[in-house]
């Protein structure tokens, strides 16, 4: 994991090795000044009322030191910051990279709100961690070494206490940090699962309102609420335990330096050690206990950051399902829009019990038009995804304009094979931006055509700014039938050699419907169209007509042939014809 | 301008303070107390071990330990006593502020939520649900940080420096001097650059939402970008994007970690300033202006230079908390909005009770009868009783979201008990806010609605919404088994009439071929169900609740034809003896209304059964006949 995520630092390294550097001078800084600060102090008493050069040259030299250890702060300050950063933003890049290579199988593995949240809360919960990382993961062990030397240096024997004293404080805040953060690790997963059901009930309002519910939704929170506070409540006091260990060794320390110190200083004239020394050591046993609570608290939260990182690894190690073949052999043209389906089987996951598709069997002809028809659940979208490699078959092939689907370069694949996906998207932007999806080189004229042909010229020109007007995210200021009939001109501006409709006129009134379909026919006579329907008015002048049932073909034929031998068939018919959509 | 805002964010602040005393009334106190007591007692060793610096200083020369080491034992036998006492209170301190922390959060939660359950669905529609959600999560983290960290540490460090100058001036009050010119270079500089950082942080903030918004949009379009190789595209939208966010986070961050050694050292320097300071004092012997009036000395001087120190060092800890405190005061600025939020107003008199009718008198009884009855108390003390049988009527109703913007004109709908109405229209027309107003989410601005004779505004809303039951496009199911959703329309209903009613809907079939039939958890607004079967449990949990009167808004619109005739049959008896409301673009759905009504633009423009508009040959005729677009 570590291995993977530090493959993300990329052009930063420079300023992620700097930082410890900088750091590193500027804790040796921090280190020495205490001990020319006691030459000071000594200084002035020694000196009592008496020579102030001495006072200047120690003042001038620790302004000086004070001033390089500015400089060092602050370039460390700021190449942390780059570094941090900048980890953070290849972070983001690598996995929104990743993302684009995954397979639709892939994409169905992961929630797009989670993948979100990974690209964004994650991210940065690793980026701070990071910044941790470099300046205090060094400096925090470098200060107690560093202190400790100093503290031997000065005090010699008297050093021993911090030997006792360490180990007991380490030993303390372990069992601290063991304890707390299991707990934390619980409660993190309890405080999403709470958050989700607040998300649920403002969504739910309506539903809440409508059956009088509000009590028993404040009920079902507050026990959930209450549990989440016991056990947050729990692993901060834990926590909070932290500071009487530490307080308590430090006040131990200081206890002892003042009476076995001051004996020293006493019993040896100073010889061993001198007041100044004495004020240095309290300085140092400050320094060093701080910096193995540092060290606890980059522990702690360097394991709480590491939930995010495993997050993130499983998008970025996430292997794409669906790769195109290596340059040399592959296909990159689609010669016809025939498509060819041999003995094809298919379920969504190795795991998955159910075959979505059992042993299809059909052809398609370049220029035809097909009707696919099917209830809910009868793998009508599944068995068209195959066709520009959606999805692999796990039995049996696919063959498009005469070649395995599986040796097409995707690029070239998916050019010559148009989808128009149920469950369709449009972006921000402009209706031009949109179109330009088809085609990034479409000029207006050809826009307005394929608006023409997919009946979508006439509504955009009633929009304010026509083209240009703003489409906002997921096309909601937009009706269901206009984002459908743009979502068909953008397929179309790809000139494909294969069109395909998966239930894409449903919102679309059955006249419109109709037009669609004619100047399809009339207009691209060459392109294979294949059209998912509900309404058998979308079908019913196919060229050919697929019944789909539970995944297996019920029956093929035209409509004429298929009113007389098909019951699936006929049972559609007649629920829909009772009610009367008869446009022909 | 400015100052108002402060004003406000004042208060702000002292409001969570009142709040945590009113949850809190006696911990809080003594939690304060621990907090001031640590910060004194924290002060006071330094003194402590001047003593016995001063001690040795006096006599380390003479070299006899059995001539001071009683004094110095004495000493520090107080300093022990001081340390024994600051470890009780910080302990003490940490674990009340680890209980008052959480627990405030829990109840601010709690209250937040009870508020949101009596807001009017007009909130819900008016505010973004993402906003609403981060009140939740964002505002409620940085308050904590505000409560459990900044508040203990800005009392502390203010406490610090109060005693610490106090001594200072008991001192001298010319090296006072001396450290105050030092504080207020830093009190600038913390401005400048701590200011710079808060800017940049709103920026990166920002930058952060954008950057959200773009991959919330890319990801939900993910397999759109697949189908037409845009990935290149996508990729370098992102990187503009991702850069921006990049620049504004590198500047507020520097900011930020540049702040901290440039205090450090500008405290560094001014203990060198100090120091020369008290030398030229020591040197040129300049009478001393103090508190003690103690003369200039070592003793002096030596602890001032910690103090110093200690001085410095407690700016710094209030400079790293100015983020937290910003960002914590506008979080509670948000928590407090909302728990200001005006509740649903509701004083309806008239109640919905189980009756018996004994000789064709209606009586109130407590079992439950199936039988149900408006309880009406009059302004005379007589109550009168009235069977609850669904008879609906608008009379003459206007109504607008937004005042002066009327959306329904002048409606007028007759529905009788067990009656079918269905409102057909394009989206917009008005369909869905009828419904709204039967079960007053929103009240009508003119006209009446009567309800079994009873002016809907006299009934009380819950007991109102008892009698409705609802429908809707978007299921939403809750988290929790099949068993637990279904119950949800009666939450005493038992395991059998549960079963009765999902079979009435016709969910029975595929519930049980779930793999834990109706003990099959459904997560994340039934992420594992179809939408149709999504559909097929909210019409259950509707039967459950058995109501007289029945809205069905877009109810069937995503189960196909096929299955939706299967399912007809369970509908059918479902809606038996039953007032419904149905809204629905799918005709079929509508065809064998009692009365159907066409709506556009807020006006009825037609209305009758199904022949009827067939024969005027008007709006439904062409939306029949599929020459008309619907949505």
């Amino acid at each position: 994991m570590l291995r993977q995520l530090s493959k993300s630092i990329g052009e930063f390294k420079l300023p992620t090795i700097l930082t410890p550097i900088f750091v590193t001078f500027e804790v040796i800084l921090e280190c020495i000044i205490p001990r020319v600060v006691a030459d000071l102090v000594n200084e002035i008493k020694g000196h009592t009322g008496g020579d102030i050069t001495y006072i200047l040259k120690y003042g001038g030299l620790l302004v000086l030191m004070a001033a390089l250890s500015l400089t060092f702060g602050g370039i460390a300050g700021i190449t942390c910051a780059k570094a941090s950063c900048g980890f953070g933003r290849n972070l983001r890049r690598d996995m929104f990279y990743s993302i684009q290579d995954y397979s639709f199988e892939n994409i169905d593995r992961f929630s797009s709100s989670s993948l979100v949240t990974r690209i964004t809360t994650d991210v940065s919960n690793v980026q701070n961690a990071f910044m941790m990382i470099i300046r205090t993961a060094i400096r925090a062990p470098l200060m107690l070494i560093f202190a400790f030397f100093m503290a031997f240096h000065m005090g010699g024997r008297m050093a021993i206490i911090f030997v006792c004293v360490i180990p007991i404080l380490g030993a303390g805040l372990a069992f601290v940090i063991c304890k707390a953060l299991p707990i934390f690790r619980r409660v993190f997963k309890k405080y999403d699962r709470l958050n989700s059901s607040i998300q649920e009930n403002v969504k739910g309002m309506r539903v809440v309102k409508s059956f009088v519910r509000e009590d028993y939704e404040s009920d079902k929170f507050e026990s959930a609420a209450g549990d989440v506070c016991r056990d947050f409540t729990k692993a901060e006091r834990i926590l909070a335990l932290n500071g009487f260990f530490m307080q308590f060794c430090m006040y131990a320390v200081m206890v002892f330096v003042l009476t076995y110190g001051s004996y020293t200083v006493i019993s040896t004239t100073g010889a061993d050690l001198d007041v100044g020394q004495m004020s240095a050591l309290l300085t140092y046993s400050f320094m060093m206990l701080s910096s193995l609570m540092m060290v606890s608290m980059i522990f702690a939260m360097v394991t709480m950051a590491s939930e995010s990182a495993k997050r993130i690894c499983e998008i970025t190690s996430e292997k794409s399902t669906i790769i195109s073949p290596s340059d040399k052999d592959s296909v990159r043209f689609v010669a016809d829009g025939s498509v060819e389906f041999n003995g094809v089987s298919f379920k969504y996951s190795e795991r998955a019990e159910r075959m979505a598709l059992v042993d299809v069997n059909l052809s398609i002809r370049s220029g035809e038009t097909v009707g696919i028809i099917g209830g809910t659940g009868s793998s009508k979208s599944t068995l068209i995804q195959l066709i520009p490699r959606l999805y692999d078959a796990t039995e049996g092939s696919v063959i498009v304009g005469g070649e395995d689907v599986r040796k097409y370069d995707l690029d070239a694949l998916r050019g010559g094979v148009a989808i128009v996906l149920q469950k369709n998207v449009l972006f921000s932007g402009s209706v031009k931006d949109n179109l330009r999806w088809g085609n990034p080189e479409a000029t207006d004229e050809e826009m307005a055509e394929a608006c023409r042909l997919s009946c979508a010229d006439e509504f955009i020109k009633t929009l304010p700014g026509s083209y240009d007007y703003y489409v906002e995210q997921g096309g909601a200021n937009l009706s269901g039938g206009q984002k459908q009939r743009l979502c068909i001109a953008r397929a179309l501006l790809k000139k494909p050699k294969i069109l395909i409709l998966d239930d894409s006129t449903s919102a679309v009134d059955t006249k419109t419907d109709a037009s669609i379909r004619r100047a399809m026919r009339e207009y691209i006579p060459e392109t294979t169209k294949i059209i998912i329907a509900q309404r058998v008015s979308s079908v019913r002048d196919a060229d050919k007509i697929v019944v789909l049932d539970g995944g297996k073909i019920n029956a093929v034929g035209t409509h004429e042939e298929l009113i007389k031998s098909c019951d699936i068939y006929r049972e559609i018919y007649m629920s829909q014809n009772k009610a009367g959509d008869s446009d022909e | 301008m400015n100052k108002v805002k402060r004003q406000r964010k004042g208060g702000v602040f002292v409001r969570l303070i009142k709040t945590m005393f009113s949850f809190y009334p006696k911990m809080l106190p003594v939690t304060l107390a621990c907090i001031i007591f640590s910060a004194i007692i924290g002060a006071l060793p330094a003194a402590f071990m001047q003593n016995v610096i001063a001690v040795i200083e006096k006599s380390w020369e003479i070299g006899d330990w059995s001539a001071v080491g009683g004094e110095i034992f004495g000493i520090v036998k107080i300093l022990v006593v001081l340390y024994v006492a600051a470890i009780i209170s910080s302990t003490v301190f940490g674990q009340l502020m680890a209980i008052i922390t959480q627990g405030t959060l829990k109840k601010l939660r709690l209250k937040m939520f009870d508020k949101m359950q009596t807001l009017p669905v007009k909130y819900f529609d008016t505010h973004n649900h993402g906003d609403v959600m981060s009140v939740y999560t964002n505002d409620i983290d940085t308050l904590r940080q505000l409560i459990s960290q900044s508040v203990p540490q800005l009392l502390m460090s203010g406490i610090t420096v109060i005693s610490v100058f106090a001594i200072m001036i008991y001192y001298c009050v010319w090296l006072t001097a001396v450290v105050l010119a030092g504080v207020v270079v830093m009190f600038f500089v913390t401005k400048k650059i701590g200011g710079g950082s808060a800017k940049y942080f709103i920026s990166q903030q920002k930058a952060i939402g954008k950057t959200e918004g773009f991959v919330e949009e890319m990801m939900n379009g993910q397999k759109v970008i697949k189908v037409f190789c845009h990935e290149n595209a996508a990729r370098r939208d992102f990187d503009s994007i991702n850069d921006e966010l990049y620049n504004e986070a590198y500047k507020a961050n520097k900011y930020a970690n540049i702040l901290a050694p440039i205090l450090n050292n500008i405290g560094n320097v001014l203990y060198v300033i100090v120091a020369i300071a008290g030398g030229i004092l020591l040197t040129t012997k300049v009478p001393n202006f103090s508190a003690s009036g103690l003369p200039i000395g070592i003793s002096i001087v030596v602890p001032f230079l910690n103090m110093t120190k200690q001085f410095a060092g407690n700016i710094n800890q209030v400079s790293h908390q100015i983020n937290a405190v910003v960002m914590g005061i506008a979080g509670a600025e948000r928590i407090f909005e909302l728990l200001d939020e005006e509740s649903e107003v509701d004083d309806g008199y008239v109640t919905l009770v189980n009756a018996k009718e004994i000789d064709g008198k209606i009586i109130e009884c407590e079992e439950r009868t199936d039988v149900w009855a408006w309880k009406h108390p009059h302004g005379d003390g007589s109550v009168t009783y009235t069977r609850v049988t669904g008879d609906v009527r608008l009379f003459d109703v206007d109504f607008g979201y937004e005042e002066g913007k009327t959306v329904l004109h002048n409606i007028s709908i007759y529905a009788e008990p067990g009656q079918k109405v269905a409102f057909v229209g394009a989206t917009g027309a008005g369909k869905t806010t009828i419904t709204n107003l039967l079960n007053r989410f929103y009240d009508i601005a003119d006209g009446k609605i009567r309800y079994d004779g009873i002016n809907v505004n006299k009934i009380k809303k819950s007991d109102l919404r008892h009698s409705l039951g609802i429908i809707l496009q978007d299921t939403n199911l809750f988290t929790g088994t099949v068993m637990d959703n279904i119950r949800y329309g009666k939450l005493d209903a038992t395991d059998e009439e549960c079963v009765d009613a999902a079979k009435l809907a016709g969910a029975d079939d595929f519930i049980t071929r779930l793999p834990d039939g109706y003990e099959t958890m459904i997560t994340e607004n039934g992420a594992n169900l179809s939408q149709g079967q999504r559909q097929l449990l909210s019409i259950a949990r509707a039967a459950v609740a058995d109501p007289p009167v029945l809205i069905m808004d877009e109810a069937t619109s995503s189960i196909d034809t096929r299955t939706e005739a299967i399912v007809q049959r369970g509908m059918d008896a479902l809606m038996k003896g039953r007032t419904v409301f149905v809204i629905a673009h799918r005709l079929s759905t509508v065809k064998n209304s009692d009365v159907i009504i066409v709506l556009d633009h807020g006006r009825i423009i037609e209305r009758g059964s199904h022949n009827d508009l067939i024969e005027q040959k008007g709006q439904y005729y062409s939306l029949y006949t599929g020459a008309f677009e619907l949505e």
